[in-house]
């Protein structure tokens, strides 16, 4: 158990330092959902940023905007949660050798290693502190907050800078569009719960978290605990682990007030999560989320990212409407993920 | 209190051998694994030194006793190899209710079938299979999947240092009372990707790699997996398996410095090896062999070298860099020198640094030229340091020995 | 030389992402490296990919770099002298 004490995220939605939560709520009509990028020049000096990529400034600022937003000095750890890292280089490289292996630059090879991002925020912050990075799918960022906490528990970090990023471009999706789990064109993104057009709507973003030993005054939420499943035999195995996984915790089915789930618009992957609610948690009030940042490796960050703004504020914006109802009181809050059914993810938020 | 970690598994394929007995073997041989390039379609092929493993995928298949019904990379293939040994080594299918993970080092994932089909991918169908096998969680869950695991698991990407990182968060999981037993290393298959890559940065030797020496010019890449079984003390009085040894120490720093070079004074190397040593109980006249980094840069082995003169100040130990036998096995290497280490630790030798022969001018110390038989060891480092300054290091102790 | 120095020096600016410099900022004597533009050794290997692309001509060794990156004005004296010779 910890506490999240500070948020920096670049998302689709209006998420920059001193907007409103989620106010007022963007509406997408491209591709993708793309994410909102602030003035790097308010992060990282021009002449460090300028063979940086897309991917690298989004991960550095949103580390710096986390840091301030945390009001410390120096993290004591840096992790990072990617599950495809910098697609924008790897892309570059690949183009050129399908080419000619000549003329081949060594930025886009340096970008493409995944660890760039986790490397280049402890440059940007000079921090000589424990540094990793997991990509695994949807567990990508899972892992990292996992690490942090364990990092509390040892009592070898205070404050761990932890956080989830990944991007997407139009090449990518048109290579994962061809295994027929995404949709194929353009919606409007508030449109997603009503489309005709099947499949998952794609979207990318970036968050990083102070995840803090010692509730403060710019405590958000207090981030209980985190639990992965790998390839459930069924979704009675799935609400299993889920009543588990909350019941370790303290708490029974009950006293969960909030499920944010992983819908993201493909019709079997959302069926696997809203059997899993119901079979777990029948009254807990729940919400789908991924029409504001559409779907992605570390998508559970933006989810946190509600979670504790959710806690803090004891506010749900209107764009995030509750089934069945609106809770009564907002408490304990479940974020659950999935990766096509092979990788569930559980954290658990509370006040 | 927590666990002590006890090492009751190894699994170990490189150019010098398809299991640890094989790479034992070619240690003790003096046989190197760096040759000409074989397996991958580049025009670097006349260009370059690298360790390949010898088989082909196919051979790998056979090798694993895998049925075609799956798309494997090879990177996936050497990790399923690896690993299998690793498992059956420690045979620990026979107890169930033993909370086993998987962490698992790779960067270059599934780019092997990826560069060969990128077109494909762009323009038709034909290879769709290979879409999803790209990413680097692919050959851990296929490795899980080979084995029947379904505890956690996560994948680890800090470039050269990935699976001693894998090898400490395991341990780490396992002390906080997550996991009761962990397989974790690391796979890395060479890919026309990083080869290109690693020649762009001009840092890649034509000849066989001379670490430590004066006359250093640069890596050989190579190929390969290593996975370790690990155990809590708890556990393994349940398991009864044969404690190989103990890991006893750990530690990770970053450079914080530059994207791809090491600082000149190694702060992130002293830093990583001062707290794994802090954490062993150790003390640096204690150490017997450090298992360096050794890529045979100009920048890394000169960064390392004074971190290991400030750290061993007035004794270093013997010190040598394994990788003029297996190449820089890159993800892989950390768990790849590691089992070097232990093999070292078991069999009481010091592994030469071999093509070694002009002492670099800014050290004290000298690496060791040749196999050194009939050593007392207890204590072994194992040093592994990636891009971005991610430096790792680890201290396993002989079992028993207090 | 003169007309091969604009040249360069738009070539650098691109190649190197000096989105806030103009070719009127760049002294062609003046250090490309540490004090000068500040650029790095990855910006050394990014220049060599330079010269091989646009001029055809080849660095095997990095270290040569130092010498022929010094300043613009010493980079198109390595070229002139180089395509010379091919």
């Amino acid at each position: 158990m910890a506490y999240i004490n500070g948020i920096g995220i670049i998302s689709p939605q209006n998420t920059l330092p001193g907007s409103d939560f989620l106010e007022p709520v963007v509406e997408h009509t491209s591709e993708f959902l793309k994410s909102i990028e602030p003035v790097y020049k308010s992060y990282i000096d021009p002449m460090a940023s300028r063979r940086m990529s897309r991917l690298i400034k989004m991960g550095i600022s949103s580390a710096k905007i986390c840091v301030q937003d945390a009001g410390i000095e120096m993290p004591d750890a840096i992790i990072t949660g990617t599950g495809l890292g910098s697609v924008e280089d790897t892309e570059k490289i690949l183009g050129e050798l399908s080419k000619e292996e000549k003329f081949l630059n060594p930025t886009p090879f340096i970008q493409s290693t995944y660890n760039t991002i986790s490397s280049q925020i402890a440059i940007n912050l000079k921090c000589h502190q424990y540094n990793s990075t997991y990509v695994h799918r949807c567990f990508s960022l899972e892992s990292c907050l996992i690490d942090a906490l364990l990092q509390i528990e040892e009592g070898t970090a205070v404050n761990v800078l932890a956080g989830g990023i990944d991007e997407m471009t139009l090449n990518h999706l048109s290579i994962i569009r061809r295994l027929g789990l995404w949709k194929r064109e353009a919606i409007r993104n508030l449109d997603l719960w009503s489309s005709k057009v099947p499949g998952a709507l794609a979207g990318e973003g970036a968050a990083y978290f102070i995840i803090s030993e010692e509730r403060t005054d710019k405590t958000y939420a207090c981030l209980a605990a985190v639990e992965t499943l790998y390839k459930p035999e069924s979704t009675d195995k799935t609400a299993e682990t889920v009543v588990r996984f909350i019941s370790e915790n303290g708490l029974k089915p009950e006293d969960v007030d909030l499920v944010l789930m992983g819908n993201n618009g493909n019709e079997e992957h959302d069926r696997i999560c809203n059997d899993v609610i119901e079979h777990a948690l029948p009254s807990a009030s729940h919400m789908v989320y991924k029409h504001l940042c559409g779907e992605y490796h570390t998508v559970s960050g933006f989810a946190l990212y509600l979670a504790a703004n959710i806690l803090r504020k004891q506010f749900i914006p209107s764009s995030l409407p509750c089934l069945p109802k609106s809770p009564g009181k907002l408490q304990n809050i479940l974020i659950h993920n999935h990766f096509w059914n092979t990788d569930h993810s559980f954290i658990l938020v509370r006040r | 209190m927590p666990s002590r970690i006890f090492v009751t598994g190894l699994g170990f394929i490189s150019g010098m051998g398809s299991n640890v007995q094989e790479n034992l073997t070619s240690l003790l041989n003096l046989r190197s694994a760096i040759g000409p390039i074989r397996h991958i379609e580049t025009n670097l092929k006349d260009e370059l030194a690298v360790s390949e493993v010898l088989m082909t995928n196919e051979e790998l298949m056979k090798y694993a006793g895998l049925q075609n019904t799956e798309v494997y990379t090879r990177n996936t293939l050497l990790g399923i190899v690896a690993a299998n040994e690793a498992f059956s080594h420690a045979c620990l299918n026979n107890h169930p209710g033993i909370r086993i993970g998987l962490i698992s080092g790779t960067t270059v994932g599934g780019m092997d079938e990826c560069e060969k089909y990128y077109q494909d991918f762009l323009t038709n169908d034909s290879k769709n299979s290979f879409i999803s096998t790209y990413d680097c969680a692919d050959s851990t869950e296929k490795i899980a999947d080979n084995l029947g695991l379904k505890g956690f698991m996560t994948t680890i990407s800090t470039a050269c240092s990935s699976a001693a990182n894998s090898i400490m968060f395991a341990s780490r999981l396992m002390k906080a009372g997550k996991l009761d037993c962990a397989i974790a290393g690391g796979t890395e298959s060479l890919t026309k990707f990083h080869l290109n890559g690693f020649n762009a940065l001009k840092i890649l030797d034509k000849q066989p790699c001379r670490p430590f020496d004066a006359t250093r010019n640069g890596i050989n890449l190579g190929e390969g997996a290593a996975y370790l079984v690990m155990e809590t003390e708890e556990t393994n009085k349940k398991t009864g398996n044969t404690v190989i040894c103990e890991l006893v120490g750990y530690g990770n720093a970053c450079e914080a410095f530059h994207q791809t070079a090491s600082s000149p004074d190694g702060t992130g190397a002293y830093l990583a090896m001062k707290k794994a040593l802090d954490m062993s109980g150790e003390t640096p006249d204690t150490v017997d062999y450090i298992n360096a980094h050794g890529t045979g840069t100009d920048n890394n082995d000169l960064s390392e070298g004074r971190a290991i003169e400030k750290l061993f100040t007035g004794k270093v130990p013997y010190v040598s860099s394994t990788k003029p036998f297996t190449g820089h096995m890159t993800s892989a290497a950390g768990s790849a020198e590691a089992i070097i280490s232990i093999l070292g630790l078991q069999n009481g030798i010091i592994w030469p640094n071999m093509n070694f022969s002009n002492p670099m001018p800014e050290l004290q110390f000298r690496p060791a030229g040749e196999m050194i038989r009939s050593v007392n060891m207890k204590v072994v480092m194992s040093n592994s340091f990636g891009f971005g300054g991610n430096d790792s290091s680890l201290i396993f102790k002989k079992h028993g020995i207090h | 030389m003169d007309e091969l120095i604009n040249k360069l020096k738009k070539e650098v600016i691109t190649q190197l992402n000096l989105e806030d410099i103009s070719v009127d900022d760049i002294n062609p004597d003046a250090p490309l490296f540490g004090e000068g533009l500040g650029l790095d050794s990855i910006d050394a290997l990014e220049l060599i990919v330079l010269l091989e692309k646009n001029y055809g001509i080849k660095i095997e060794d990095p270290k040569d770099g130092k010498k022929i990156f010094y300043s613009i004005r010493t980079m198109a004296e390595y070229i002139t002298e180089h395509q010379k010779k091919a």
